[in-house]
């Protein structure tokens, strides 16, 4: 994948794109307020999520055993992994031992995020996604761009066509009379999804939250493919993110009030399933657990990245940013796009060895509003300065870049005043040369907010800065020079007022 | 090293190199504890039952769900009324035989282990339920007696839920305290606030994907 800001220039080109996104994120964000609004002690409540996670973070080893032990008591077989291979393994493994050559899937990030459909692939084994937008994605051979509805980009007219030219590949045809019809779109996935629920015998899910005093494993979803996946196969396969873990039963009355509000912007969701491992005469009677690494012990080793461990993937800050709202979520080249992926990806794989993860933490303009509405409190915007740095970092030993040697520039001149004087003097003819420069052709001239005049693009290598900045154009004479000339604004206030 | 040992160790090894942070900013009113946090909002505390009824129904027919009250002698109706023209209908074991109502012509179906697909062809369902949350308009199921198995209430087309007015709470915490402290919370369990629904085509809310199109919610007074 390119780095980010190559990505965004191909999807903020993109106008479709572009209205799709608006609306969406839009029409979620104002229903989340109008849900959270509802909610007197928010606040508070968002305070006691992130405290939960916190404490649990701080004995994750302890609530991990206890976890282990109570599934294995209700009858799961529990599997750890320390990373995407070894998790994509377990699953195939346990698939191909039941002699299956296609699994049912819900929705989950883990499972995205380890490749888990291709690593099945590989095997000859088909994964089936079941949530209506990841279907959408399958079917037009596309990547999610969103964490909750990964479909966004897409309008209805698109989804229609590709309905009609996909679903026959794997399944059901969609009806040839099919029109654009959100009710339609949704009745011909139940029809084509319909016949697979009812043949699979794997099933492979993720876990919202994994609670480790009972065992429970909860799934929050809204269209009922989850309840299919979980309820009808003989084997269900769950990835668990070791974040996942809630120390008691108790602690869900705190995410299960966060989580739905924040995310689809309901009181409630649609449907919240919860099980224990095996339940004789109801549910798939094996069941699987694979708790999962894959960097997320990197994450908790960082003090300051520790508190991104707390997300409970609710989507909230995606749709408030103004960087995501225009670029959409390929443009991350991540399953986890928007504010959170910006800290996420950098977090669970290093910074300091691959251009687009290290460009991550600069995809974003620190507004603050993700942090605003994060239901769990993580401080993006402290996560994303603190990453910067840890980039600047591990570039340090290569070739200065050219920052470096500004830096080290103002140094020398900051260091002595005689030298500073002089530059001030040469700075005084150097602005009117650039403010000059606005009226060469090629370099457009723009206003600021307040009037004042801004260069659009320089030329040479202040193009790389310039490309998304303004820069106001500078003063004819240096401050210095002003303050002597006027003495500190005095003969100019004397001269200027009546 | 196993997978296992290995993770747990580095889990050990994270936690030992880095010091967590303080949460809360200096800033923060103290007199805002956590702690105290239970019920959410204002219009479901200390209210009188019937108050707590009447939000559990207007939020239940936000969904868009199907609500209707009555009196325990009139519960068979409201059922038979609620399957509408259901040719099919599966009774879990312990379904009350005095609160059901079957239309006319209706075949009652006992499960008896029905495969998926014997469970596809079943037009409708009724259940009991455990617990009703006010705040939120929820159904709970935990699956015991008179609920039948998880997928009973997924795959008929139908769902009709009889719950009574008793066993509404308020909000999400009291459900939980309730489901914990009753030792439900091993036991699988639905939560089930409206019909299916998916907003995944530009927003745009629709009722019924796979889950039952229809709920049918009684509220037995």
């Amino acid at each position: 994948m390119p780095p980010f800001p190559q990505a965004a220039h191909t999807a903020l080109a993109d106008t479709q794109l572009r209205s799709n996104l608006r609306h969406a994120t839009h029409t979620i964000r104002d229903k989340r307020q109008r849900v959270v609004d509802e909610v007197d002690q928010w606040e508070a409540l968002r305070t006691k999520g992130a405290q939960v996670k916190d404490d649990m973070l701080a004995h994750l080893d302890e609530h991990l055993l206890t976890l282990e032990a109570s599934l294995t008591a209700r009858g799961a077989i529990v599997h750890w992994a320390r990373d995407a291979a070894e998790a994509c393994a377990i699953v195939a493994q346990v698939a191909t031992d039941h002699g299956v050559d296609e699994v049912v899937k819900v929705k989950s990030m883990a499972t995205q995020e380890i490749e888990l459909n291709e690593a099945l692939a590989a095997q000859g084994i088909a994964a089936w996604e079941t949530d209506l937008a990841e279907l959408i994605v399958q079917l037009g051979d596309d990547l999610p761009s969103h964490i909750l509805v990964p479909a966004i980009h897409r309008n209805r007219s698109e989804i229609r066509q590709i309905f009609l030219d996909h679903m026959a590949g794997s399944g059901r045809p969609a009806p040839a009379d099919l029109t654009d019809e959100p009710r339609e779109l949704a009745g011909a996935a139940r029809l084509h999804l319909r016949e697979k629920f009812l043949r699979a015998k794997v099933a492979v899910s993720g876990a919202n939250f994994a609670v480790a005093e009972t065992g429970t494993l909860v799934v929050v979803e809204s269209e009922g493919n989850g309840r299919m996946c979980l309820t009808l196969p003989e084997v269900l396969i769950s990835v668990v993110g070791i974040e996942k873990v809630l120390p008691r039963f108790a602690d869900l009355d705190t995410f299960l009030q966060l989580l739905p509000r924040s995310s689809t912007g309901e009181r409630m969701n649609p449907y919240t399933s919860m099980w224990s491992g095996i339940t004789p005469g109801d549910g798939p009677q094996e069941v699987h657990v694979v708790l999962l690494d894959n960097g997320r012990t990197n994450v908790l080793a960082d003090e300051v990245g520790r508190q991104a461990l707390r997300c409970i993937r609710c989507s909230a800050c995606l749709n408030v940013c103004p960087v995501y709202e225009r670029t959409g979520g390929h443009a991350y080249g991540s399953v986890y796009p928007g504010p959170i992926g910006a800290i996420l990806v950098p977090l669970l794989k290093g910074v300091g060895h691959d251009a687009q993860v290290d460009s991550l933490p600069y995809a974003s303009s620190l507004c603050g509003r993700c942090y605003e509405v994060c239901p769990v409190k993580i401080d993006i915007p402290e996560v994303l300065v603190h990453l910067r740095a840890e980039v600047v970092d591990a570039h340090r030993d290569g070739w200065p870049t050219g920052m470096d040697l500004a830096m080290r520039a103002t140094s020398v001149l900051f260091a002595d005043p005689g030298r500073m004087s002089l530059a001030v003097k040469a700075s005084g003819v150097a602005n009117r040369v650039v403010a000059g420069l606005t009226g060469l052709p090629g370099v457009h001239g723009r206003s600021l907010p307040g009037g004042r005049a801004a260069i659009g693009r320089l030329p040479g290598p202040g193009a790389a800065w310039s490309d998304a900045r303004d820069l106001p154009v500078p003063p004819r004479t240096s401050f210095r020079t002003w303050w002597t000339q006027t003495h500190g604004g005095r003969d100019e206030t004397a001269g200027g007022r009546s | 090293m196993t997978a296992r040992d290995d993770v747990l160790a580095r889990v050990r090894s994270a936690l030992h190199t880095a010091t967590p942070r303080p949460l809360v900013a200096p800033d923060q009113p103290a007199s805002r504890s956590p702690e105290t946090v239970s019920g959410t909002s204002d219009a479901t505390r200390g209210g009188a039952t019937s108050g707590l009824v009447d939000l559990f129904e207007e939020r239940v027919a936000d969904y868009r769900a199907v609500v209707v009250r009555c009196t325990e002698a009139e519960v068979a109706d409201a059922v038979r009324h609620g399957l509408a023209d259901s040719g099919t209908v599966v009774v879990p074991d312990g379904f009350p035989d005095d609160l059901l109502g079957l239309p006319t012509g209706a075949r009652r179906v006992t499960d008896d282990g029905l495969d998926a697909h014997a469970l596809d062809a079943v037009d409708a369902v009724v259940t009991l339920a455990t617990v009703g949350i006010a705040e939120t308009g929820t159904i709970i199921l935990d699956h015991g007696t008179g609920q039948g198995r998880r997928a009973l209430s997924l795959v008929p087309d139908r769902h009709v839920c009889v719950v009574r007015a008793d066993q509404v709470v308020a909000d999400v915490p009291e459900a939980v305290t309730l489901l914990d402290r009753s030792g439900a919370a091993t036991r699988p369990m639905t939560w089930i606030s409206g019909p299916s629904a998916t907003s995944d085509i530009e927003l745009d809310r629709v009722e019924g994907v796979h889950g039952p199109r229809t709920l049918h919610v009684v509220i037995v007074v």
